[in-house]
């Protein structure tokens, strides 16, 4: 190996509630661990230049786009994938409206759209439509137009609310 | 018991999948010593490859590098033509054509490998415009640049415009549009001397691959096998292009001997693979003193690109719609399909007939204008009816009333008040509102005798454990095929929608029901498998494993029994055209299509005066497409067209540099967002076909077709200006607006008052 190439460095960091220590280059795509060395596939990419939101996962709670996130940012953090979501009885609620309303055709973009829901759920309990459009606008969907996909955040809101 | 089924929306089959992430899409495959691959491609519009160098410090023994010379059989890809090479030997002709391939086993090695190899090239003059590939002066594809033209003439045009009391001309032009599918294209391919070639990729139709790979390889039907993955959107854009990314993965396979995997970056996907085809309409038309059109002449010319790949059939169905549903006396359209040296652009939703329904619904508001009568009754005056023909001569014989359909659309937009309220106060408004109407059509199933050469099939099987399987090679890509085609198949075996899956397409498995294309799925396919459940019902009767009258459970129990006794229970159905088609390829006259749907969309649009920007406050989608299936996928699908309409017309802008396209990101080739979109509200009418699974009609396509029309005339009625082309941007408008001597804002073509 010659001097100043990147060399892989242990990693360690939390996801889905799990510790994990990886090995990675420092620069290596958060999307590339998740996907090829944790096998987490639920987590696409549309883009690879943050754009799409096909890629989104939580990071310390926050919504970011995994495309963008080197391995060394994110040592240390906590991660939730779209996998580790699904205990959660609420999200549950909004996956099942998302089929129930139509917010899904293709389903390339739906993990990152739901983690985005979710994520906006946890801040706001009962958006108005505007907040959901503003919410959404970073997840492209090329399929439903996202007049279902708001239906399917509001619905589930309101089951939420209920519950 | 009587299903209910169809009608319902019933829940997407894959739905729970695809909101949980664990739907498989081809890149979350991974194989067993799986190599990547990569593409090297040409960097110039059209030239000889002289000489290909690779670069010292790259070490290619590491690497499989195929060039044409790998190629086993024919080295193109086997659609209509066979002009198109799989990769570029001695000469290119657009930008981004595949010249090598490389593999190697960790993908990370590939782009420096890529970078690392250098082409040199003897340049010849290249063509970009369809100006200059009608010039001729430089001659780059066949004898005279021309992939396909066709004639449509009906009646006489002698007299009209004699007879006309308004001649009015007009020329439209429409711009290249990227399908842009949030999952770019894949594939992974194997290869072993047993089995020989298998693919599993993103893709609409799994037979195009098949027959392609058959030339490719030179092997025979059950040595290819071509799986689809679940696929992240197509929209057109995955019915041709896979058919050569497969072959490139397979030289990779059979060269390697290890499985291959090709995914394009966004970049990649968005620079080489199909677009929709740039056009340009010509309309000149005879108008009588009451409105009514006397007859005319159309010239719809479409780019190509480099290949002919689909443009003959592009260039079909944009032609017969070039009329829009309008009554023609007499007509003479001129459709032709042109080379340039640019990628070749490819099927996109609505395959020609978003082009020339964009330039006949301007054409109709400057008729309008002309006349002086409102949008909406210069359409009404030639709407076509029930009994009259089409401008190829079909009957129309459904009951298709599109007074009505416009009259509703009118209401729910509230047109005239929101006309009348716009135009008395635009004149001091910073922002300028206006209101568009198009009223337009679209034909179901493949054109003319295309069914009737597809000759489809369908299977249905009996499993053990009682439940139904549909066996198609239609392909699920979010329209809703798979839950649909359950639907249909529950409904006519009068079993509940759980008791019917459908499988994967495999080309080792499932027959081959046609490609996903043309709105055919739910009319012909559906129809099929209603076919083909009659056949399973009369089996299980004959058997007496069934009485007149089942549950559930009896039919169950009636499956597993016959499947016990005999092995199999499967029921085949294919496609017969019925007898009283007809069609005239040479005449492009008859038939076109089996029905048409039918839409009147109504936008609402603001243009800030400060920023010339033109926002969409409303819009109503109303369409008659028969028995609607179910109705929360129709929205969907109806919604999801509009909204690429609404990016067609407004927003998607692809930026050509020598025949390459240069703003191949999403950062910088803008489609709408959420917060972009106005309300789009979708309605349907069922007024009945006879056609079609349950009297459904075609879908997918229809939504295409309206948006840019009615968006243009909406910002033309604000500004008063006679824009003519899509993708309409802000510098567009800026340009028209401000250019323009105040009150000089007449129409650049002329209309002619006799």
């Amino acid at each position: 190996m010659t001097a100043g190439e990147p060399r892989a460095h242990e990693f360690e960091f939390t996801v889905n509630g799990e510790r994990k220590t990886i090995r990675a280059f420092p620069m290596e795509r958060l999307l590339d661990v998740l996907r090829e060395t944790l096998g987490l596939t639920g987590t696409k990419e549309g883009c690879g230049e943050g754009e799409c939101g096909a890629c989104a996962v939580l990071m310390n709670g926050a919504l970011v786009n995994s495309c963008l996130i080197p391995a060394c940012e994110a040592s240390g953090s906590e991660i939730v994938t779209i996998e580790g979501l699904e205990a959660d009885p609420r999200v549950r609620a909004l996956q099942e409206s998302f089929i129930e309303r139509g917010g899904a055709q293709c389903g390339i973009c739906t993990p990152g759209m739901i983690i985005a829901s979710v994520y906006l759920l946890n801040k706001i309990r009962q958006p108005s439509l505007d907040q959901i459009r503003e919410a959404l606008s970073g997840n492209f969907c090329r399929c439903t137009g996202y007049m279902q996909i708001f239906e399917a955040v509001a619905e589930a809101a309101r089951r939420m609310e209920r519950s | 018991m009587r299903a209910n089924i169809v009608g319902a929306s019933a829940p997407r089959k894959e739905g729970r999948d695809k909101v949980t992430g664990r739907a498989r899409y081809v890149d979350d495959i991974s194989m067993p010593g799986m190599w990547y691959g990569a593409t090297v491609r040409s960097t110039i519009p059209r030239g000889q490859i002289r000489k290909i160098n690779f670069g010292s410090e790259i070490p290619w023994d590491e690497f499989v590098i195929v060039t044409a010379t790998d190629v086993p059989g024919e080295n193109h890809i086997s659609l209509i033509g066979n002009d198109q090479p799989c990769l570029a030997r001695e000469m290119v002709n657009h930008p981004e054509e595949p010249i090598l391939l490389l593999a190697h086993p960790d993908r990370h090695a590939l782009p420096r490998a890529i970078h690392a190899i250098s082409i040199e090239y003897e340049r010849l003059p290249a063509v970009f415009t369809i100006e200059d590939s009608e010039k001729r002066s430089e001659i780059i594809w066949g004898a005279d640049n021309l992939f396909k033209e066709y004639w449509i003439r009906k009646g006489e045009l002698d007299g009209i415009w004699e007879r006309a009391a308004y001649i009015v001309e007009g020329e439209y032009f429409t711009g290249a549009q990227e399908q842009l599918y949030i999952e770019p294209n894949g594939m992974i391919a194997s290869f072993d001397s047993v089995d020989g070639v298998t693919v599993w990729g993103s893709l609409q139709c799994p037979y195009y691959v098949h027959k392609a790979l058959m030339a490719l390889c030179n092997l025979p039907e059950d040595k290819v096998r071509v799986v689809q993955t679940e696929t992240g959107g197509a929209f057109g854009g995955k019915e041709e292009y896979p058919s050569m990314l497969a072959a490139h993965a397979t030289l990779l396979a059979i060269k390697s001997g290890r499985p291959v995997k090709m995914i394009y970056d966004r970049a990649e996907d968005m620079a080489a693979t199909t677009k929709r085809h740039p056009s340009r309409t010509r309309h000149r038309t005879a108008i009588a003193a009451d409105g009514k059109i006397l007859g005319g002449e159309i010239d719809f010319t479409i780019d190509g690109g480099a290949y002919l790949t689909l443009s003959p059939v592009v260039l079909s169905r944009g032609t017969i719609h070039a009329g829009g549903p309008y009554y023609w006396p007499c007509v003479r359209v001129h459709g032709k399909a042109i080379a340039t040296n640019t990628p070749p652009h490819g099927a996109f939703r609505g395959f020609g007939a978003p082009q020339s329904l964009f330039a006949i619904e301007r054409h109709m508001d400057r008729i309008a204008e002309a006349v002086g009568l409102a949008p909406d009754e210069i359409r009404r005056r030639n709407f076509l009816r029930p009994g009259q023909t089409t401008i190829t001569e079909q009957v129309i014989r459904e009951e298709i009333n599109l007074d009505a359909l416009l009259g509703r659309a009118l209401d729910l937009s509230h047109y005239h008040e929101k006309r009348k309220c716009f135009a008395a106060d635009n004149a001091h408004a910073q922002k300028k509102k206006g209101m568009g109407v198009a009223s337009f059509f679209h034909g179901a199933g493949f054109t003319g005798s295309g069914e009737h050469y597809l000759a489809s099939v369908v299977a249905l099987e009996g499993c053990a454990d009682g439940r139904v399987r549909v066996l198609v090679s239609s392909t699920e890509f979010g329209q809703g095929t798979n839950t649909v085609l359950c639907q249909v198949a529950a409904e006519a075996l009068r079993i509940p929608y759980d008791d019917v899956e459908i499988a994967q397409p495999d080309t080792h498995n499932v027959p081959n029901s046609g490609p996903t294309v043309a709105s055919r799925t739910a009319m012909v396919v559906g129809n099929l498998i209603a076919s083909a459940a009659r056949g399973l019902i009369q089996t299980l009767k004959a058997a007496r494993a069934l009485g007149e009258d089942y549950t559930p459970e009896e039919f169950r129990a009636a499956c597993r029994a016959y499947v016990g006794e005999h092995g199999e229970l499967r029921s085949v159905s294919q496609y017969q055209q019925p007898n009283d088609i007809f069609w005239d390829d040479r005449a492009f006259r008859g038939e076109a299509y089996a029905t048409y749907s039918w839409a009147v969309y109504v936008a609402e649009v603001e243009v800030d005066m400060r920023t010339y920007s033109a926002s969409i406050q409303d819009f109503v989608a109303l369409q008659e497409v028969g028995k609607v299936l179910n109705p929360v996928l129709a929205q969907g699908q109806i919604a999801g067209g509009v909204a690429q309409g609404i990016g067609f017309a407004l927003y998607e802008k692809v930026e050509w540099r020598e025949g390459r396209m240069q703003n191949s990101q999403m950062t910088n080739y803008i489609i709408p967002t959420s917060a972009d979109l106005p309300p789009i509200r979708v309605f349907f009418e069922e007024q009945g076909t006879v056609h079609g699974a349950f009297g459904a009609k075609g879908i997918g396509e229809l939504p295409m077709d309206g948006p840019a029309p009615a968006v243009v005339n909406a910002i033309a009625d604000a500004l008063k200006f006679p824009f003519n082309h899509v993708p309409l941007m802000p510098e567009d408008i800026f340009e028209a607006i401000a250019g323009t001597p105040a009150n000089a804002a007449c129409a650049p073509e002329p209309v002619t008052s006799r």
